[in-house]
């Protein structure tokens, strides 16, 4: 299996969701090989005794990182000796996909298992030097983290690649593999929906925090990027407050935006209603949905949007754009239109109102999100691998 | 003998729109008139139109057919709003004298449960409306979705009614069967029970191909009913009218099944049709002790539908703790707003139970979810406040 991204070195959905999907892989019997790139040292080996002992972890070298552009790589690399890393995130790419060639021709495996575009490249040529049937798992296309706006062709053109090369393609939902086959067109037979799921432990039931002595908190937590629609929270956070005074709202996350987000809150009279907290991860983020009222993702395209399951977990309301890949599987929140922000607000001074819609949507959603697991998802995995395999035997 | 006893429950609610929060005291139209429109004039032309002919050319042919209807008030509003020629289609039964008209709660309200005068009130409405409309005097009480207990009949019999119906619940009935009368605990009113299992074969079970005994045919269902002779004096069939053509298309062959019923009925020679008030006629079999409110919804057979989760509860209290302010404000149009949030279905839209499952509840819904439904209500009953303030 490729993947990059992996718990605790995780800032978004995708390292939740590879760590979801193969620790139920593994559980379910699956054995595997994960390939990781790491320029850091913390893609820890600790982490490893938590997921069932036959995922074998394999680390390359190297700066790569989600969701970052070309340019944020650069800068992320500077400093680092260049013989180390490429110079770009494609040249990184590509290196990663040269080394995984390499453990391909060694190791032992029937399926490849590959997660977006950036492991595409691995994929095709692991294929290729094996003869192995090639799954890629898209998690997201370039056109959600673009607002529908393709910025990059090289990125674009892998996708294109790996879904055409692919004898399985699996989506997180049948709103990205619309996506898919609308900008892609592959074979819709091998197109497959694997809903994403939430990690089935239990949160404690604390609400001891400070801050709820004295205001309503309006959660956001996400990349502060275009994709996420943390614009669309913040205009939607300033008719909030005519009604809801001591309502505060709460941006967790980093990300391109974030300048020009704080310059907003101030221009909009809300900075200090408005708090960022930079990036979060682990209990942290628990902990930020605890203290939350209601937690709003207004993306403006959202492939799946594990966090809104997240958030029901943790007992918190959800409000949701319906360009979601989540509104797929949960019906226990509020959905809107990202770009209506009269709506949004609207929802967000009901919950923060009335307390037995937020009561309801707490029990519903907590109920909701226990039977969305992980173990669902590998089962549907698992019968895609079987029937590429029994294809395989058979020709 | 066997009496088979008919009755159609016919209603349609004042949908509420999605009412924001930033609507509260400067929009005071809460209801939806375009879809409650576009639902009417749908319904109309699938159902009540079509099942109306086919029922007047049922009842010229058949001297021994009769049926009878219950109406909502806010039915029968929007017929005279969006589709007149359904209410003159509807007289027209009604002028054969084999067709019997029941009482309910004029606003199809829950009044019953949450206040008595309340209640009394809409029921009175609609008696008037009835009488000027239909020109007949309800003898027999049905209460919103056949919601009853002891209580409701010892009031339906003070209000002068001779009948009241309910849901022939297993769990009320126990081994007694809801083919024959009965007799309410400290009442003389006679109690008709619904037999759900019959009713529902057609209500419910209709089109459904996974069903053994689909497909249900009108000589089938005639022998299913005719095997209660011997055991019972009446057949009791309650459903709503939409079952034909709006529930159960005209596709899966419903009105086909209701054209031939009355004559496979009729054929066996111990099979009659009867109204309601003709089966009330029957001696009592039994005495049923019933505190806790039955009705005829889900497989609980309780009020959970409309008042199952915290959100129902608080929204239904509230609307009721306002019931002496609005009639005191003495604002008719105040008074009329309040009373058409009462109808049950604004609380239905509320429920949480089946959610998840998409089903009957999410048919009937025309919100997104049973918690847009709740802030718009609660939005609104802000409004109201303000609007009794001003007043």
């Amino acid at each position: 299996m490729f993947g990059w991204e992996f718990p605790p070195n995780s800032s978004g959905g995708l390292g939740t969701a590879c760590y979801g999907l193969t620790k139920a892989l593994s559980s379910q019997g699956a054995q595997i090989t994960l390939v990781l790139p790491t320029a850091t040292e913390e893609t820890d080996a600790s982490f490893l005794k938590v997921i069932n002992a036959n995922l074998k972890v394999i680390k390359i070298r190297s700066a790569i990182k989600p969701y970052l552009t070309p340019e944020q790589y650069a800068h992320s690399t500077r400093g680092l000796h260049q013989s180390l890393y490429g110079s770009s995130l494609f040249e990184e790419a590509h290196r990663y996909a040269l080394a995984a060639e390499e453990i391909a021709s060694q190791e032992e495996f029937d399926i490849i298992h590959c997660h977006d575009w950036m492991t595409f490249e691995a994929g095709i040529r692991a294929k290729r030097v094996s003869g192995r049937p090639l799954v890629v798992h898209v998690h997201a296309t370039e056109y959600d983290r673009t607002g529908g706006h393709p910025a990059n062709q090289y990125v674009q053109e892998m996708e294109r690649r790996g879904i055409l090369e692919a004898d399985a393609v699996i989506t997180v939902s049948s709103y990205t593999r619309q996506k898919v086959m609308e900008h892609y067109a592959p074979e819709p037979s091998k197109v497959h929906v694997v809903h994403n799921a939430v990690e089935q432990t239990t949160v404690p039931a604390e609400l001891d925090f400070g801050i709820r002595k004295h205001h309503k908190i309006v959660l956001f937590l996400g990349r502060l990027t275009l994709q996420k629609g943390p614009d669309y929270f913040l205009y939607a956070a300033k008719k909030v407050i005519e009604y809801e005074p001591d309502a505060r709202f709460v941006m967790a996350g980093t990300g391109d935006m974030m300048g020009l987000l704080m310059n907003k809150a101030a221009e909009l009279g809300l900075a200090d209603k408005v708090l960022f907290t930079g990036f979060m991860k682990g209990e942290s983020v628990d902990r930020l949905y605890r203290m939350a009222d209601v937690y709003v993702m207004p993306s403006v395209s959202e492939p799946f949007g594990i966090t809104a399951l997240e958030a029901q977990k943790n007992r918190t309301p959800v409000i949701v754009s319906k360009n979601s890949g989540v509104t797929e599987v949960m019906k226990h929140c509020l959905k809107v239109d990202f770009w209506d922000t009269n709506q949004l607000a609207s929802k967000i001074i009901g919950v923060l109102r009335y307390k037995e819609l937020s009561k309801c949507m707490s029990d519903e959603g907590e109920r909701e999100a226990a039977g969305i697991s992980w173990d669902k998802a590998a089962r549907k995995c698992l019968r895609i691998y079987s029937s590429l395999l029994a294809r395989a035997r058979v020709s | 003998m066997v009496e088979v006893c008919l009755y159609f429950q016919v209603h349609q609610p004042y949908r509420i729109r999605n009412y924001s929060v930033f609507e509260i005291g400067s929009s005071h139209d809460y209801f939806d008139h375009p879809k409650n429109g576009e639902v009417m004039r749908k319904v109309a032309a699938k159902c009540y139109l079509p099942a109306n002919q086919l029922l007047l050319e049922l009842l010229e042919t058949h001297p021994g057919f009769k049926v009878s209807f219950s109406f909502s008030g806010t039915a029968l509003e929007q017929f005279q709003q969006y589709a007149p020629e359904v209410l003159d289609s509807f007289k027209k039964l009604a002028g054969t004298g084999r067709v019997e008209i029941l009482d309910e709660t004029y606003y199809h309200s829950l009044a019953f449960l949450y206040s008595k005068e309340e209640f009394r009130e809409q029921v009175t409405m609609h008696r008037d409306r009835i009488k000027k409309l239909f020109r007949q005097a309800p003898k027999i009480f049905r209460n919103t979705e056949l919601i009853y207990n002891n209580e409701l009949a010892s009031y339906a019999e003070k209000m002068g009614y001779k009948g009241v119906l309910a849901e022939g619940a297993d769990h009320v009935l126990g081994w007694r069967s809801p083919n024959f009368v009965y007799r309410p605990k400290n009442s003389q009113i006679k109690l008709l029970l619904k037999n759900y299992r019959l009713s529902d074969d057609i209500a419910f079970r209709f089109s459904e191909r996974s069903w053994k005994e689909w497909p249900l045919t009108s000589g089938k269902f005639s022998n299913w009913v005719s095997a209660v002779n011997g055991n019972g004096n009446c057949v009791n069939l309650f459903m709503d009218y939409e079952t034909f053509g709006e529930h159960q298309w005209q596709e899966t062959g419903i009105f086909d099944f209701l054209r031939h019923m009355p004559a496979e009925l009729l054929r066996h020679p111990h099979n009659r049709f009867s109204t309601p008030s003709e089966v009330a006629r029957h001696n009592a079999m039994d005495e049923l002790d019933i505190h806790n409110p039955i009705s005829w919804a889900d497989v609980e057979r309780d009020t959970s539908a409309w008042l199952g989760n915290s959100m129902q509860k608080a929204a239904i209290q509230q609307l009721y703790d306002l019931e002496q302010p609005v009639k005191e404000a003495e604002d008719d149009k105040l008074l009329e707003d309040w009373r058409k949030l009462q109808t049950s279905d604004n609380f239905y839209y509320m429920c949480t139970k089946w959610f998840s499952d998409g089903d009957v509840h999410k048919y009937f819904n025309p919100y997104d979810s049973p918690y847009e439904a709740y802030m718009s209500f609660m939005n609104i009953i802000n409004d109201l406040k303000i609007r009794m303030r001003a007043g």
